[in-house]
């Protein structure tokens, strides 16, 4: 039977029949093999949550026995070698195994449920790249079990990386999984791109959308054409170290600096990309705790994006000291000043909203509102470094590593947690304990601030960063030992919030469908929510859909429980990208295995890459593009394409 | 009083049709991704071309006697898997065929003067930054080359099997577009290597 092309959706009213109706057409296959091929935005939006926090706890884990080995001087816990391989991993799982993908999982579990969808633009896309990210952390990682972690530190600097210098196989290990990885990166952004653009709820135009989709997309959008930069520069230097070519090799024609500016090119971007979308998270938050509308809605997302697009041009503020000419320092200096204006705009925006509201003080709350004094901070030593002649007394000192540790645990690892505190209700239908949740805060807020704010001291005083260890000289020994003792502490606040998780999860306060009473589109869903997330579609009028009766700014309302019912199929709706009107009706892809057999078609390449084994490499190849064929091959049910039997003319 | 709003479409698309679809979009990100990635790669060759001494360029004459034909080729075939796509617009299934066939053919002559050309070259991958720019460069496009032809034999042992029409084609569309943008990110390889030494930028 040939089904219509077009056909005009039909309208009603939520019911308990069609609500079976949808499950039956949504739920995953149960058991095992639902597992490996489901495509359920909130499956694999936790998948992500869960995995980047084991990554966050190896990272804290790695930085812990850093700080005893510093807790004094001349101490020999670890040998220079180990301590390189320790600070390097630190690095690369915090940034890109913990710090991104932790905000890809939140995004992919909240987006839709904001957007007033049912799915991601590409569901199978969104598993390919959990199944991605997780095959390719567990490479990088199987580097470092192994003793061959990277030992350059997370920025990988050439000549040390290169192979004279650097014989074994721990700059493979890493070149090798950074392609790896950026794979998932690109995926993850090319969906996250579609997704804003074309699936959201009729009405929701792009003045409407709340902040964490602004900053993810934003993020995305960078991630889409600076990832390819990092990958790149990978890939040359395992090309450099295995094939004998000459892109970062002085003597051969070669540039050390070409390294460098490929990494800053994407390191730059990719710092505001884990920062803006835990922004986002803030600026959504924040205003339900302040029972008021965000102060400068349009002022907050527009600086977003503007953060993102002098992004673009500061990456050479990371390489103040290279000897670069001096015009082109002052041009990079000039933009990384002019920065911090949108960031001001950001913060302002959240003390005005906080300032004009009635601030409710839950856990969440205070997360959210620390994370402005810890950016105010972190953003100010950014600022100080910004200025040349001040980044060459402080570059690769201690300064720097205060300052980056405020900026990515202030506004990534702060924001986060108080992410989990607002919206594990809605996950998981239960709440996280409050009494427990102000131990959660204080602890981690005191113990990085004990942490972090001594190493701007250590730094002024001369300590450079990545040494193993140092000698007594006066003053540094008891700032680091206050360094460490504050390390401890705050790591203490991290496993708190965990007991709280493992304690609520099963004994938590059963939470309603809206808890917080917050304005959004997730909190007009069942608490989880239902694999089809919303029965019906909604139509969206405003910011606040579910505010509006309270602010009385709407000449219309939105209507939530009554709408296209799209329940003859795996069905949601695609609208225009600017106004949202409703376009076309999407057909949704069942699980499937294809994600799956992909990514281990590339596994299998990249470690015949790594071993330089070419029938490995063959068979990987040919893999993956088996894989790609079954995952590309027309199919009918999900009209891509017809029998010509049935081809009705014009 | 405040109404509610509704949103009551009438004779939605079911699915992609023609070339509106989601999966349009995508492919036009995967193909900004990769153009991106040719950016860096020629970034590369003009950052280290302006910071090397003269003598940098192994080829300052570079012979377009190969390359000049070869690249007229390469962007001929976007021609031919244009007048494929036209195929499946009007209906004709052979000329669908011809073109995706022609279009392989020519783009497999490509790689394979492309291959000559790189032996002909009297210096390998490894003997300085030049060499090796050049031969990860033009290896680079050829890998994308090989991912296109895949492509083209796809869309024409698809239309062998008689699976699109008019309107429900946007595997076809995407396809030839990523086609294009092959040939178009040659048209920037060519420049860089073949013609702005004449141009006097590293010579």
């Amino acid at each position: 039977m040939k089904a219509p092309d077009y056909r005009t959706p039909r309208i009603g009213i939520d019911s308990v029949e069609h609500q079976a109706k949808l499950l039956r057409l949504w739920e995953t296959t149960p058991g095992i093999k639902g597992f490996f091929t489901t495509t359920d935005h909130k499956e694999i939006g936790i998948r992500y949550i869960v995995t980047a926090f084991i990554f966050l706890g190896l990272g804290g884990v790695e930085a812990l026995i850093m700080r005893i080995q510093l807790a004094g001087p001349n101490l020999s816990l670890l040998t220079p070698e180990q301590y390189n391989q320790l600070f390097s991993t630190h690095g690369m799982t915090m940034i890109f195994l913990y710090a991104s993908p932790i905000l890809s999982g939140f995004s992919n579990y909240l987006w839709p449920l904001l957007l007033g969808s049912r799915d991601m633009a590409f569901p199978r896309l969104n598993a390919l790249s959990y199944w991605i990210y997780l095959a390719s952390g567990i490479f990088l990682y199987a580097g470092f079990v192994t003793g061959n972690g990277p030992n350059d530190g997370w920025f990988n600097y050439v000549p040390y990386a290169s192979k004279p210098f650097n014989p074994g196989l721990n700059e493979d290990f890493y070149a090798l999984g950074m392609v790896f990885l950026g794979i998932s990166v690109t995926v993850g952004a090319a969906n996250f791109i579609v997704t804003a653009f074309r699936t959201r709820a009729p009405g929701m135009s792009l003045n409407r959308l709340p902040i964490l989709v602004w900053g993810t997309l934003t993020a995305s959008v960078a991630n889409l054409i600076v990832v390819p930069a990092v990958s790149l520069a990978f890939f040359l230097l395992w090309m450099d170290r295995q094939f004998g070519t000459h892109f970062f090799d002085t003597a051969a024609g070669g540039q050390a600096l070409l390294w460098q500016h490929l990494f800053w090119i994407f390191g730059h971007p990719w710092v505001y990309a884990i920062v803006l979308p835990a922004m986002g998270m803030a600026s959504d938050g924040l205003p339900v705790f302040c029972r008021r509308p965000l102060v400068g809605y349009s002022l907050v997302a527009l600086s977003t994006v503007a953060t993102m697009i002098l992004g673009f041009g500061v990456w050479v503020h990371h390489m103040f000291a290279t000897g670069l000419p001096g015009l082109g320092l002052a041009f990079f200096s000039g933009a990384s000043i002019a920065i911090t204006i949108p960031s001001a705009v950001a913060v302002f925006a959240w003390i005005a909203t906080i300032w004009l509201g009635r601030p409710v003080i839950t856990t969440a709350f205070l997360f959210f509102s620390s994370m402005i004094l810890l950016f105010v901070i972190g953003g100010v030593s950014g600022f100080m470094t910004a200025s040349v002649p001040v980044d060459w007394q402080l570059t690769d000192t201690y300064f720097v590593v205060a300052h980056l540790h405020y900026v990515l645990i202030g506004i990534n690892v702060f924001p986060v947690v108080g992410a989990a505190y607002f919206w594990f209700p809605k996950v998981t239908g239960r709440l996280l304990d409050e009494r427990m949740g102000r131990w959660n805060f204080w602890t981690m807020f005191v113990g990085f601030n004990v942490a972090f704010l001594p190493m701007h001291l250590t730094g002024l005083l001369g300590m450079p960063r990545r040494v193993y260890t140092y000698n007594g000289y006066p003053g540094w020994g008891l700032l680091n030992l206050i360094v460490s003792i504050g390390s401890f502490v705050f790591a203490v606040g991290v496993l708190i919030f965990l007991v709280n998780v493992v304690k609520s999860l099963r004994a938590g306060a059963h939470a309603t469908q809206n808890p917080w009473d917050a304005p959004t589109l997730e909190w007009s869903v069942p608490s989880p929510p239902p694999p089809y997330n919303f029965a019906v579609i909604p139509t969206v009028a405003s910011r606040h859909p579910l505010w509006e009766s309270r602010l009385g700014e709407n000449a219309l309302l939105s209507t939530l429980d009554r709408g296209m019912l799209l329940d003859t199929g795996k069905e949601t709706i695609a609208t225009s990208a600017l106004d949202a009107a409703p376009d076309m009706i999407l057909e949704m892809p069942q699980d499937s295995f294809a994600p799956l057999v992909l990514t281990g078609g590339l596994s299998v390449l990249f470690i015949g890459l790594l071993l330089k084994t070419w029938t490995v490499v063959a068979i990987g190849a040919l893999l993956s593009a088996a894989g790609l064929l079954l995952w590309l091959w027309p199919r009918r049910d999900l009209r891509e394409r017809e029998p010509a039997a049935e081809v009705a003319h014009g | 009083m405040a109404e509610a709003a509704l949103s009551q479409p009438e004779q939605l698309p079911v699915g992609p049709i023609r070339r509106h679809g989601v999966g349009w979009w995508g492919a036009g990100t995967l193909i900004a991704s990769e153009a991106a990635l040719f950016g860096y790669l020629l970034f590369s060759y003009y950052y280290l071309g302006a910071t090397n001494p003269v003598g940098w360029l192994l080829e300052p004459s570079p012979t377009l006697k190969v390359a000049l034909p070869n690249t007229l080729l390469l962007l001929a075939s976007s021609g031919a898997a244009w007048f494929g796509e036209q195929g499946i617009l009007k209906l004709k299934r052979a000329r669908a065929l011809a073109g995706f066939g022609l279009a392989f053919l020519m783009g497999t002559a490509f790689a394979v003067v492309q291959v000559i050309e790189w032996r002909t070259k009297g210096y390998g991958i490894g003997l300085s930054s030049y060499s090796s720019l050049y031969f990860v460069t033009t290896g680079f496009h050829m890998a994308h080359v090989l991912v296109g032809l895949l492509v083209l034999a796809a869309l024409a042992l698809w239309t062998a099997l008689d699976y699109f029409s008019p309107r429900r084609r946007l595997v076809v569309s995407a396809g030839v577009l990523y086609w294009h943008f092959v040939d178009v990110v040659w048209i920037f390889v060519f420049t860089t290597y073949y013609l702005t030494p004449y141009l006097g930028f590293g010579r």
